[in-house]
């Protein structure tokens, strides 16, 4: 399965030295658009799939949608990262009602074929991953607010009782709580679930983020 | 205080967790007396304690001698009265308020002014437990996560009223028996619970708006978080009615609406598919079929 890369900018899945560009040649038969994508991506009538790498943004903001009608060859995905961890093993390939299904094999076979687990899932904000840690990740935070218990015993608490790798309070504050707060401010303004609303460490984070370093 | 927990008492240790908690106690040498209102379930516990003992020996966890002597720790009893010399007492009854209340008030009569009453609750209230029964200030929160006899970890809450040096006793004695203690506020699910319950319900919900399958969603969390086990996998284990009782022991408390049952769990549990427990659930035991998808 051959592949082409098209970057405009950094890319969260496939940072520089990736291994996943030594084997990218051009005109082949699966496209994979890394960093911020065109404004509008179109199928390719001599392309399997064209594949768009996601931020928070549903698949949808590049392709148009159409009364749930909407699917071709263009397909989205995202390799999971936590914050600046390095990216994990994860792709979470975003498919449309409509999407051409020798498209999805395609992708899944590439990314399988260079060591990946691939899961499926439907165009909807924060994919799989985020839209269901998140929500975990504030109540963790508003918790540690209203001292129900310390960082520690709530992280010490998810590795020994559920066989975690990490906690969640651990977790969060590696990713990066202004990133959080970019994450769950999109599946918010999306969803205007309360679970999905930013936590208030994550809002101070992003206001410090934003504010100009104090002399 | 901790020196005077000599002879520990298990309500409810004809089921699993009592077991479990009935095999800590006695392993760590405190005389353990196991109360049940079911004979045979007694029995039972203690013949599957013998295996589970037996297998440590097998192990090299203990030795043969040591198991005798843990075997002989524990004794039966269907008479509430037989309890009357515990120093500490750890139910595991049924997860209902009013059981736990009228079984605290019941042993207030019975056992000395001294004992420590606690309660292995995941998701009611230590001082509402509490209240009532006679001695609110020696009574606390002592959850552990199943299987007791193998989890380390034991989430440890104090009632509005219960003394700081009853909980610091009660403390003490979880870490004289091999147990990891940590601190919570008296608050619905302490931590384990109040994470999990709506995470669990989010991840069910996810599959109603067919965000992805429970395979895919158990794959995804597994590769992306390096979980042990999917969400769906865990649900099937603790069983689709479990998850069930717990959001409806939330929901009424915190009124979060991630806390409250989806319709599909519902459903499952309607059509039979309560997990492991039943050969189905999200996923199918009998021949690895998948629900949903």
């Amino acid at each position: 399965m051959s592949y082409e890369i098209r970057q405009n900018g950094d890319s969260r899945s496939f940072p520089t030295g990736d291994a996943i560009f030594d084997a990218a040649i051009g005109g082949a038969d699966i496209v994979l658009f890394l960093g911020t994508p065109p404004a509008t991506v179109l199928p390719e009538a001599d392309r399997t799939a064209i594949l768009v790498e996601l931020d928070t943004e549903c698949l949808g903001a590049h392709t148009g949608e159409s009364a749930g009608e909407e699917g071709s060859s263009v397909l989205g995905f995202a390799r999971y990262r936590n914050g600046d961890d390095p990216p994990s093993d994860l792709i979470e390939l975003v498919r449309q009602p409509n999407s051409d299904k020798d498209a999805i094999a395609a992708a899944k076979s590439l990314f399988e074929s260079v060591g990946f687990t691939v899961c499926v899932c439907s165009d909807q904000a924060g994919r799989i991953i985020d839209r269901l840690v998140r929500p975990k990740y504030n109540d963790a935070l508003r918790f540690l607010d209203e001292g129900l218990a310390t960082a520690k015993d709530m992280d010490l608490t998810c590795c020994m009782g559920l066989g975690y790798p990490d906690g969640p309070i651990e977790r969060v504050e590696r990713g990066g709580m202004a990133r959080h707060y970019q994450i769950t401010h999109a599946l918010f303004e999306t969803y205007g679930a309360q679970g999905f609303a930013p936590a208030r460490r994550a809002v101070v984070a992003n206001a410090r983020a934003g504010a100009p370093e104090k002399k | 205080m901790t020196g005077k927990i000599k002879t520990v008492g298990i309500c409810g240790a004809g089921g699993t967790m009592g077991a479990g908690i009935a095999i800590v106690a006695a392993r760590a040498g405190f005389e353990t007396v196991c109360y049940d209102t079911a004979a045979d379930a007694l029995s039972r516990a203690r013949a599957q304690t013998d295996e589970f003992f037996g297998k440590s020996v097998e192990r090299g966890k203990m030795s043969a001698d040591d198991r005798d002597a843990a075997m002989a720790r524990l004794s039966n009893t269907t008479d509430l009265g037989g309890l009357a010399g515990c120093d500490l007492v750890i139910e595991a009854v049924f997860e209902e308020l009013t059981i736990k209340q009228k079984l605290f008030r019941a042993l207030n009569g019975i056992c000395a002014e001294h004992a420590i009453f606690a309660s292995n609750t995941s998701t009611l209230s230590i001082t509402e437990i509490a209240s009532g029964c006679g001695r609110e200030d020696k009574v606390v929160g002592i959850h552990f996560c199943l299987p007791a006899q193998l989890m380390k970890l034991i989430e440890m809450s104090p009632g509005i009223n219960t003394a700081d040096s009853i909980f610091d006793a009660a403390w003490a004695w979880t870490e004289a028996v091999g147990q990891i203690p940590v601190k919570t506020q008296d608050k619905p699910g302490f931590i384990l619970n109040a994470l999990l319950v709506p995470f669990n319900n989010d991840c069910i919900r996810a599959v109603e708006a067919g965000v992805a399958s429970p395979a895919d969603i158990d794959s995804a969390i597994k590769a992306g978080l390096g979980y042990r086990m999917g969400p769906f996998e865990l649900i099937d284990l603790i069983g689709l009615d479990t998850q069930i009782r717990l959001s409806e022991a939330f929901y009424p408390i915190t009124f979060d609406t991630r806390a409250a049952a989806p319709p599909l769990l519902r459903r499952m549990v309607a059509a039979g598919r309560l997990g492991r427990k039943s050969g189905s659930g999200f996923f199918d035991y009998a021949g690895n079929g998948m629900y949903g998808g």
